[in-house]
């Protein structure tokens, strides 16, 4: 009987021992992101945290057609899954209002965040509602739209004589819209499987509507007014069905099949030799400067949003800032992994591994812009960037958009002007349900 | 000694001798079947015919109220909805009567003798054990104008399948038709295998033509399992999701089911989607009942 109560308590105590010693290292962090380079960046440089405090941070991934879903799932569900969550600028609203992110305005301003950030990345990335001094993110990856070429067709010397000899100037980098689409109809040859333009026209997400607003916003439009709802006249203005007219008018010379494309089929538009431009969010162009990927990496080159024909240059915002989750369990271990993240040396260690620090001092800094053949490029559209609705509805509104304006682009149904008197409408009743106005 | 007394009796007397009464063996598997219907079958189905009456949004913290049957209405007179539900039944015409043609069409050849009439048949049968996710990537890949053969073999150029709004759904459902005809082509097999032979030796006998052995002996003893795969067809094809999701994103081939996904998991419109689930499966219930209702007639003559 005493070998077994001394076994029993030998048992018991070896247990707790154990027990003791894994939670001593049990300090863990999971942050949860879409599958893509930046997160392979980032999970590269939370190894340093790890080494700096023992606490293990995971930067755990879901391929990018599954992350709102899944990432909405878990709060919905109130789970402590993830501690932290890198998400879209447009989850802003539904993230604060109900309840799903921690608030940091403290925080932030304990830091001055505002000074420090890049002035968009804060708007866009962190505040919400707009304006209002509340802050729910710290803006973590920037990003926007920006366009490669392949500039040994555009240096061409027999392309840019046949190009003058069109159209009266000199080929080169487009600085408008309008030069973007003669370029476009220039390079279309389908008879040599060469095409003008790549860009995007997948409607199951964000992606098409990025890039058409990014072709609104530069031709002077605008999707609504974001502090009072109104949409009447702004939605639908003639600036607005002008931009999306010119996006229509560069589908004409996209490659076969480019019904739904997304960041895949742009690079691949490169790569494959296909497209003479092709949009994309810079964090998706590392895989064109790179050889292995790329066998034209040598010849890629990329260029900042065009304006339009006022001059306005405009691109659509990409980018995610970082939440604390508010049913994490490792609140307090969070709000420490945010400290260490925004040091200066952090934030420039995090430029170096190929992340776009929002950092206003390492954007500005020669190492960063001369780091990459994008950096540049990145650099000036930062400083011109829009941002879709972040209202708590916007899936609703985001469908909506899609709805309308991919049969015309697309499709080829009906006119410009009219997908966006339907989406006025549409985003009207869907304010008006939501009680947005007052 | 006990156990040879055992082996001697019939299994319900030996479960008896172990003290295991017919009702008890019944119930030890009824229960548990019962049971998991009830929590992962009817329990949802109850709970979520409630929401359907609510404002419920999954995704927000403040609770929900009863709206009675304004999801309903707000559906019903909703012009986006319908249209889905016009995509829906186009594409359920098409793709059930294709499935119907050239699964029974592969029947009746595949329904005689000739050499690896096995090995043809397995081979046959293989799209259907597929993924349809995956068989939506590969048909994405075979009808790409760029790449894919089909354009090539037709000569068909640079004709956009999926990227055009006239010939998406029809794209998806030729997909869809490819996939499941192999379901019909079984179920077909069955139904003609068990054709009585002396009536075709009967008809031979009489000189009658082979449509009209066709139309009078095969197609009147083969009707009842057709109809059975046509039943099975149809809500299927009805509850279609991830061969459209998957390969196009034109709202022309926007099929109710990715409707009702945008509308719960993208929207977290919870409350009105539980209700479109619920109008979906009234609509499939009514389809079903007519099918069972005709079924029922032509088992009777």
């Amino acid at each position: 009987m005493r070998k077994i109560v001394t076994s029993v308590i030998a048992g018991i105590g070896l247990a707790l021992a154990c027990g003791t010693s894994v939670r001593a290292q049990d300090k863990e962090l999971t942050i949860f992101w879409a599958e893509w380079d930046p997160a392979n960046y980032l999970q590269e440089l939370v190894n340093d945290y790890t080494a700096e405090t023992g606490v293990k941070v995971t930067v755990q991934t879901t391929p990018w057609p599954d992350f709102q879903t899944k990432a909405f799932t878990e709060f919905n569900a109130h789970g402590d899954a993830y501690d932290l969550v890198v998400g879209d600028s447009q989850w802003l609203g539904a993230g604060s209002t109900q309840g799903h992110y921690v608030d940091l305005t403290d925080f932030f301003n304990q830091h001055k965040l505002a000074d420090v950030m890049a002035p968009a990345t804060i708007k866009y990335y962190a505040e919400y509602p707009g304006g209002s001094g509340k802050y729910w993110a710290i803006p973590l990856e920037g990003d926007a739209i920006g366009w490669s070429y392949r500039k040994d067709w555009f240096e061409d010397p027999k392309e840019k004589e046949a190009f003058k000899a069109k159209y009266g100037y000199d080929l080169d980098i487009p600085k408008t819209y309008a030069q973007l689409r003669d370029i476009a109809e220039f390079f279309y040859r389908p008879d040599q499987k060469r095409y003008g333009v790549a860009i995007y026209t997948d409607n199951s997400y964000d992606a098409m509507a990025m890039g058409v607003e990014s072709a609104i916003f530069s031709y002077g439009g605008d999707l609504g007014d974001y502090a009072t709802y109104k949409v009447d006249g702004i939605t639908n203005s003639k600036d607005a069905a002008a931009g999306l007219d010119m996006y229509k008018q560069l589908y004409k010379f996209t490659p076969p099949g480019w019904g739904k494309t997304f960041f895949v089929e742009d690079n691949q538009a490169i790569t494959g030799g296909l497209a003479a431009m092709s949009m994309n969010f810079f964090a998706f162009f590392p895989p064109l400067v790179n050889k292995a990927t790329n066998p034209y990496a040598d010849v890629t080159g990329f260029f900042a949003n065009p304006a339009g024909p006022d001059g306005k240059r405009f691109a659509a915002l990409g980018g995610q800032g970082i939440s604390v989750i508010s049913y994490s369990k490792n609140k307090d271990e969070a709000m420490k992994f945010l400290e260490w993240f925004i040091k200066d040396e952090t934030q420039k260690k995090w430029a170096e591994l190929g992340g776009y620090t929002c950092s206003q001092a390492v954007l500005k800094s020669e190492a960063f812009q001369s780091a990459t053949p994008y950096n540049k490029a990145f650099y000036d559209t930062m400083f011109m960037v829009k941002d879709f609705w972040a209202t708590p509805e916007y899936a609703e509104v985001l469908d909506q958009l899609n709805q309308n304006i991919y049969p015309f682009v697309v499709g080829g149904k009906g006119t410009a002007q009219e997908a966006l008197d339907k989406t006025a409408a549409d985003w009207k009743a869907t304010f008006t349900k939501y009680n947005r106005y007052k | 000694m006990a156990s040879v007394a055992l082996t001697n009796l019939d299994p319900a007397s030996r479960a008896a001798a172990r003290g295991w009464s017919d009702l008890t063996i019944r119930n030890m598997f009824i229960i548990p079947t019962l049971a998991f219907l009830i929590v992962f079958n009817i329990f949802p189905l109850i709970y979520s015919l409630g929401y359907s009456f609510t404002n419920f949004a999954a995704n927000r913290s403040e609770p929900w109220q009863f709206v009675g049957l304004q999801n309903y209405r707000e559906l019903l007179s909703d012009d986006h909805i319908w249209s889905n539900f016009v995509i829906t039944a186009k594409y359920v015409i098409v793709s059930v009567a294709g499935q119907m043609i050239v699964g029974f069409g592969l029947a009746l050849l595949l329904n005689r003798s000739f050499p690896m009439k096995g090995l043809i048949t397995t081979l046959l049968l293989l799209p259907m054990m597929m993924s349809a996710a995956v068989v939506g990537l590969f048909w994405q890949l075979l009808y790409s104008p760029s790449w894919g053969p089909i354009n090539y073999v037709f000569g068909l150029g640079d004709f956009a399948w999926l990227s055009n709004p006239d010939s998406a759904l029809y794209a998806v459902a030729i997909t869809d038709i490819w996939m499941w005809s192999p379901f019909v082509m079984l179920l077909s097999l069955a139904g003609l295998s068990a054709v009585p032979q002396h009536l075709y030796e009967a008809a031979a006998i009489d000189r009658a033509s082979w449509w009209y052995t066709f139309t009078r002996i095969t197609l009147p003893l083969v009707s009842p399992i057709l109809l059975i795969a046509l039943i099975f067809r149809t809500m299927e094809a009805f509850k279609t999701f991830d061969i459209a999701y998957t390969m196009t994103t034109q709202p022309t081939a926007e099929l109710i089911a990715i409707r009702l996904y945008k509308q719960a998991f993208q929207q977290w419109d919870t409350g009105k989607s539980c209700a479109l689930a619920y109008i979906v499966l009234i609509m499939v219930l009514a389809i079903t009942n007519l099918y069972v209702k005709y079924l029922n007639k032509v088992k009777e003559r």
